[in-house]
């Protein structure tokens, strides 16, 4: 895809064209002496810094020493051959979230979620959804533009049907951290089928998984709209709600 | 008042009355209620302990027993000892394993038998309390004889591995680094279980489970740092989420010095029912009364969802129910560790000023509590250089005015969890500004008039102004209708309200008999 890009050859630039210049800080498990400069030294140069230099050195505690080292590198960076993996929607900020969903929803969009089954593990779902949210990030919850259902654990799939149903739910969130016997992927299987079956392909709301051990190409195979993996944010899942919704609609029917 | 800000005495006197005001029928509220953490928590006072194989703790296989059998409206004490002396032991914890086997049925026990069923669970939980009372005097023992830190603010540092014996020497070696206060931060979804897990626990999610081993664990390791170190180190873990009630217990049995305790954070941050809320929140406070525990609020919390200029004023009304709540609950002004935090965008003119302007107005509010100062999160971004450089001011407003007690800021916030590293740089920040400017605060007269002054004066006003509006509909309509942050929250929903019962007429909770009995 990047094919007719011109090659360029670019090091890194400390004050001069070409100089190759970084810097670096670690921490090394060894009480700060010579032999610890050393090693310090020693970790710099077989990661390409040469010459490097030693700029500072502190113990921290009894048995670790906190280096910075400055120097330069012996690589090359060929940009013209650097490979991107572009997200197929574009992340938005809560802002342009909560602005798209008004101006081209004009009411709210409504989201359930829950667990389902006997999975008892809310974490996944609580970090999506509650405000409190996961890493710095809020969760759904904090979104003026959607309205958000938590359902909790443990819910069945019929109720979870009905809780869409009842919501008017654009959207269908659920979490399945247990994978003992693929429980995951059963109870995923079950639920969009159970959707398949309540609700015409035009009225049913987007689907969507998440947890820990699911491969996020399976959706297809389970039935789902979209997977989400390990270290998914809330502003990953609203982008793509708005991405699905709203500014790429019809794509999706 | 120390009177930097000439704040106008009326004024603050006003907002004291309307937060009593709008705290007052939640109070009522929380003595007319109970739950099924608030009851689990007499029974562990009571002595029952340990967990069933399913590591669900025999407290809850009680409690679930005696509801099911005459409901929650009573409190469960009289029927748990009614049924001991049916059954002839003395050991509840094993009448709670009888209980889960379905070997034993209870009943709200009348007349001699509820008599003497009552005097038994009042000497039991009495006991636990004594326990409780021992744990206090030795701390003020300990504190006696190694000293508290020779510096205020006292500097506090998070530790969060979720491997109980990963957090011990991480914890130790930030007390030796200069840590005055180690939290351990709680596995993520913790204040959702509606049980206290049990035993020591090497897995957890960004956080380790709060348990009562645990707790001892990390207590005995903090005990020899502070011999060591010659000044005592205090231990500080979670009262919030579902089982609020339990782990002021938990913490007061084992000596934690601080508990993090607020009003309303469950409430609005983890959608956790109102009423659960306050009741639970009212029983946990008053056992931290009681522990000689300090209680951390959470008024960071409401700057990292909203503007912490716009919204600086609920802050400060957050604070003041806080201060009503504690207060009625039994705790001294000693124990009110009040948040607030350094969270205005850096990019905002003058917002050094402005900081300087929010954290003096809580100091003069509240002149007698030791308040908690947060550091930058919002706005700290993988710029560590720059994350440096505003927890360098974020110390220096936490010394020139008066801080109590000083979260360490990270710079790798937003990063990664700390590293070593980060802790030691984030600890040579706070003493290189605490030994520069330590004194500060003595200079730091604000121009009469000029714009700290103003921006206080226009702060509290603001304050006043939400509590009169607050005051008008009730507390409780206020927060349905989202008055704090954005979150709507009424009374009739969220989670754990199936744990909440109104009171029977013949409600008795010996707990709450003795703690408020021991009130002046």
């Amino acid at each position: 895809m990047t094919g007719a890009v011109e090659k360029k050859i670019v090091r890194p630039y400390g004050d001069t064209t070409g100089d190759g210049m970084v810097q670096l800080s670690f921490t090394l498990p060894v009480p700060h002496d010579k032999r610890a400069e050393g090693a310090a030294i020693q970790l710099a140069g077989k990661m390409g810094i040469d010459p490097a230099m030693l700029v500072h050195a502190k113990q921290i505690g009894d048995g670790y020493t906190f280096f910075v080292v400055y120097g330069r590198v012996n690589h090359l960076v060929d940009v013209s051959a650097v490979q991107v993996v572009e997200r197929d929607y574009p992340l938005l900020s809560a802002k342009e979230v909560n602005a798209l969903v008004k101006q081209k929803l004009r009411r709210k969009l409504s989201v359930v979620g829950a667990c389902i089954g006997t999975d008892a593990h809310t974490v996944g779902i609580d970090a999506i959804l509650n405000v409190k949210g996961i890493a710095g990030e809020k969760g759904l919850e904090y979104y003026r533009e959607l309205k958000v259902t938590n359902l909790g654990a443990q819910v069945s799939v019929p109720e979870l049907v009905e809780a869409a149903r009842v919501e008017k739910a654009d959207a269908v969130l659920v979490s399945q951290v247990v994978t003992q016997r693929d429980a995951h992927l059963h109870n995923t299987r079950e639920m969009s089928a159970a959707f398949r079956e309540a609700m015409p392909a035009g009225k049913r709301p987007l689907l969507i998984v998440g947890g820990p051990r699911f491969d996020e190409t399976m959706a297809e195979e389970l039935g789902v709209d979209r997977i989400f993996g390990r270290g998914t944010t809330p502003g990953e899942v609203a982008s793509y709600l708005v991405h699905a919704l709203i500014t790429n609609r019809r794509a999706r029917a | 008042m120390t009177g930097k800000l000439d704040l106008d005495p009326a004024l603050v006197a006003r907002a004291r009355e309307l937060a009593r005001r709008a705290g007052q029928p939640v109070v009522d509220l929380a003595r007319s209620h109970t739950t099924v953490s608030v009851e689990r928590a007499v029974l562990r006072l009571a002595g029952v302990t340990g967990a069933d194989p399913d590591g669900i703790p025999w407290v809850n296989r009680l409690v679930d027993a005696v509801v099911a059998d005459v409901g929650l409206g009573h409190g469960v004490a009289a029927a748990v000892f009614d049924a001991l002396a049916r059954e002839q032991i003395t050991d509840v914890t094993l009448l709670a394993q009888k209980a889960a086997a379905g070997s034993v049925r209870f009943r709200q026990p009348v007349g001699k038998e509820a008599t003497a069923a009552r005097r038994a669970a009042r000497r039991a939980v009495a006991a636990g309390i004594r326990r409780i009372d021992r744990r206090r005097a030795e701390r003020e023992r300990l504190i006696k004889r190694y000293g508290d830190p020779a510096q205020r603010p006292w500097i506090y540092l998070i530790v969060a591995t979720g491997d109980i014996y990963e957090d011990i020497p991480q914890a130790q070696a930030a007390a030796r680094a200069g840590a005055d206060v180690i939290a351990v931060i709680r596995s993520t979804g913790q204040s959702l279980l509606d049980y206290v897990p049990e035993g020591a626990t090497r897995e957890g999610f960004a956080g380790t489970y709060a348990t009562q081993e645990n707790f001892r664990l990390m207590r005995e390791a903090l005990d020899a740092s502070s011999r060591e170190l010659g000044r005592y180190v205090r231990l500080t873990n979670y009262a919030s989420g579902l089982c609020m009630p339990e782990m002021a217990t938990l913490a007061g049995l084992e000596r934690l010095d601080m508990m993090l305790n607020d009003s309303m954070y469950g409430i609005l941050f983890r959608d956790i029912n109102p009423i659960r809320t306050f009741v639970d929140q009212r029983f946990s406070r008053q056992v931290h009364a009681r522990a000689g525990i300090i209680i951390n609020t959470g008024e960071d919390n409401y700057l990292t969802t909203a503007d912490a200029v716009e919204e600086a004023h609920t802050v400060t009304v957050s604070q003041l129910l806080n201060e009503f709540f504690a207060h009625e609950a039994g705790l001294a002004d000693w124990q009110l560790g009040l948040g607030h935090a350094f969270e205005i965008n850096p990019d905002v003119p003058e917002s050094l000023r402005l900081e300087l302007a929010h954290a003096l107005l809580a100091r003069e509010l509240f002149p007698d509590a030791p308040l908690k100062w947060m550091p930058p999160t919002k706005h700290m971004t993988g710029d560590v250089f720059r994350g440096n450089l505003l927890d360098g001011f974020f110390n220096l407003v936490g010394t020139m005015t008066g801080q109590g007690i000083l979260l360490v800021g990270m710079m790798t916030e937003a990063v990664v969890t700390p590293w070593l590293s980060d802790r030691d740089i984030a600890l040579q920040n706070v003493r290189y500004v605490l030994g520069a400017a330590g004194g500060l605060h003595e200079d730091f007269v604000p121009a009469p008039g000029g714009f700290i002054q103003q921006r206080a004066h226009r702060v509290l006003a603001e304050a006043v102004r939400l509590l009169e509006r607050i005051g008008e509909q009730s507390l409780l309509t206020a927060i349905a209708e989202g008055a704090f942050g954005i979150m709507k929250r009424p009374p009739d929903r969220g989670k754990g309200l199936d744990g909440v019962a109104r009171h029977e007429d013949d409600y008795w909770n010996p707990a709450t008999e003795i703690l408020e009995g021991a009130r002046a």
